[in-house]
């Protein structure tokens, strides 16, 4: 039933959506993982990014394309709650710091384990229009002990004009979407975090909606 | 679904034969050097198949189908401008309204406004967009923005629906419709293209522009003027309600008015530091790399009709 909800919420609303109110330019659309277990670690900085990156997937597939995502902030009314966890299918994680280190990612590892594809913020919240902010820790102890899941770097560009932070008018403009290739297993945090920093300016490199004067 | 006049019927034929002769050469070169990789000839052939298919079942369903079609071209190209060109976070709300201005112009051109549907734009939304923008108050990059925005309705609304307006001015013409201006403006502006592309290749030495455009020479410029002259001169009578000399005139005006059109859109990428505005349109990139000669060749064929028939 749910499953149905999804398909018809992605399939009628969220796919035209994307296609015609937004407009992808997507540059490496074959380095986009199609298998699980895999994590998209993206830049975030809407609420449209989700969505953006939930509609490049068939609707065959689309139950298996988890957000990992705040659970302060999503499940703190119960609506929102429902349509997250039944409609979006998201992976709710706990940011106040009380949860073990362990625990933590449990459900994270769970779907993992299922072959599904983990949809991660490294950032952690949306932050200010079209920047990107410092990177969080989570996503390397996340993958640091699994052999089988490597990191598909994602740079999205321009969905804060469309939908900033604390606006409600919707504004349609294309968007970038650049996906880069695999990160190798890394040794250490620092390794990891060098590499990520290095792949999303390339990937930055190659929109064409962004200018250095922003 | 209306009955298609004889004259637009054959030219839809004849585009359709042209894309089968291209698509038969495409196989055969393919053939020749099987190792050479030919995907991007391969998508520009398949995309022509599709564009041309989706403008044919419009023009030959109904009108109002027509309107809302090019009115919908608008918006593709209006989004893709605005997603290029530098922007101030406080702009939002103003393109939201240059967004608006959209179904309005086109509802003049349903309505055969002809008075609104050429000020709306160049007047009203001239004032208003600015006048917007002080509600919002950000004075840093006004200027700027204010030509911006402009520019980009100008270009994507009020250039664009000339197109739809030719559909619904009266048939003078009835071998051809109203469907029969659209298919010549469209036809000699994409094939003016072509000729300066095939006479550029096999002749081209005089480089015209190359700060802009290194590939345009003054062969292939000239070489696709005089083959348009020629061509509008027999094509027009046909489709159009213009004479044999007038035809003449009209072809040369798509093309030099496309040569401008391309060049004029290539400065922008330039500027912009892009190859391409999008990637719509597999094999081309975007609309407005598509729609770059229709941009100027629309205003302009359309009043020179204008003002001779009507």
């Amino acid at each position: 039933m749910n499953r149905l909800l999804k398909i018809i919420f992605f399939g009628l609303f969220i796919k035209p959506l994307v296609t015609i109110g937004l407009g992808l330019n997507i540059v490496g659309r074959k380095n986009l993982p199609m298998k699980g277990p895999a994590i998209l670690a993206a830049n975030h900085n809407s609420h449209l990014d989700t969505l953006v990156l939930m509609s490049m997937y068939p609707l065959s597939i689309i139950h298996k394309i988890r957000p990992v995502a705040a659970a302060d902030y999503f499940l703190s009314n119960k609506f929102v709650a429902w349509f997250s966890l039944k409609i979006i299918g998201i992976i709710p994680l706990d940011r106040s710091g009380k949860t073990k280190r362990e625990m933590l990612f449990s459900s994270c590892h769970k779907a993992l384990d299922n072959d599904q594809i983990l949809l991660i913020f490294p950032e952690g919240t949306r932050g200010k229009p079209e920047q990107i902010s410092r990177l969080k820790k989570g996503i390397y102890y996340l993958i640091k002990d699994r052999n089988d899941t490597q990191v598909t770097p994602v740079v999205m560009h321009g969905l804060g004009r469309s939908l900033p932070r604390g606006e409600a008018l919707f504004v349609p403009f294309n968007c970038d979407v650049i996906i880069g290739e695999k990160i190798k297993h890394c040794a250490t945090f620092k390794e990891f975090f060098e590499i990520m920093a290095k792949k999303y300016v390339e990937l930055i490199n190659c929109c064409i909606t962004r200018h250095d004067e922003d | 679904m209306n009955f298609i006049p004889p004259h637009s019927l054959y030219a839809m034929l004849t585009v359709l034969g042209l894309l089968v002769v291209a698509s038969t050469l495409r196989l055969l070169i393919q053939k020749r050097n099987p190792t050479k990789d030919y995907t991007e000839l391969k998508q520009r052939i398949q995309s022509w198949w599709i564009m041309v298919a989706i403008l044919f079942s419009v023009l030959i369903f109904q009108k109002l189908a027509t309107v809302l079609f090019f009115g919908f071209l608008s918006f593709l190209a209006l989004k893709e401008f605005l997603s290029i060109v530098p922007m101030r976070q406080s702009d939002r709300k103003v393109v939201f309204w240059a967004y608006l201005a959209i179904p309005i112009q086109y509802y003049w051109v349903w309505q055969g406004w002809y008075g609104m549907f050429v000020i709306f734009i160049p007047v009203y939304m001239f004032l208003f967009l600015p006048f917007r923008m002080v509600l919002i108050g950000e004075t840093k990059g006004f200027i700027k923005a204010a030509g911006v925005i402009h520019w980009a309705s100008m270009i994507a609304i009020f250039c664009l629906s000339h197109i739809a307006y030719l559909i619904v001015l009266p048939v003078k013409n009835r071998d051809a419709g109203s469907i029969g201006v659209v298919l010549f403006l469209l036809f000699m502006t994409q094939f003016n293209d072509v000729c300066q592309y095939v006479w550029g290749k096999s002749l081209g030495k005089h480089k015209i522009i190359p700060k802009v455009s290194p590939n345009k020479t003054w062969e292939g410029f000239l070489g696709a003027f005089a083959t348009l002259i020629i061509c509008g001169g027999f094509v027009a009578p046909l489709l159009t309600p213009l004479s044999f000399q007038q035809g003449l005139v009209a072809g040369g005006l798509i093309s030099g008015a496309g040569f401008v059109g391309d060049v004029v859109i290539s400065a922008v990428k330039r500027d912009l530091k892009i190859k391409n505005s999008g990637s719509l349109i597999p094999g081309h990139g975007g609309i407005l790399d598509r729609m770059d000669s229709l941009i100027f060749t629309s205003p302009l064929f359309f009043h020179f009709l204008y003002y001779l028939v009507y």
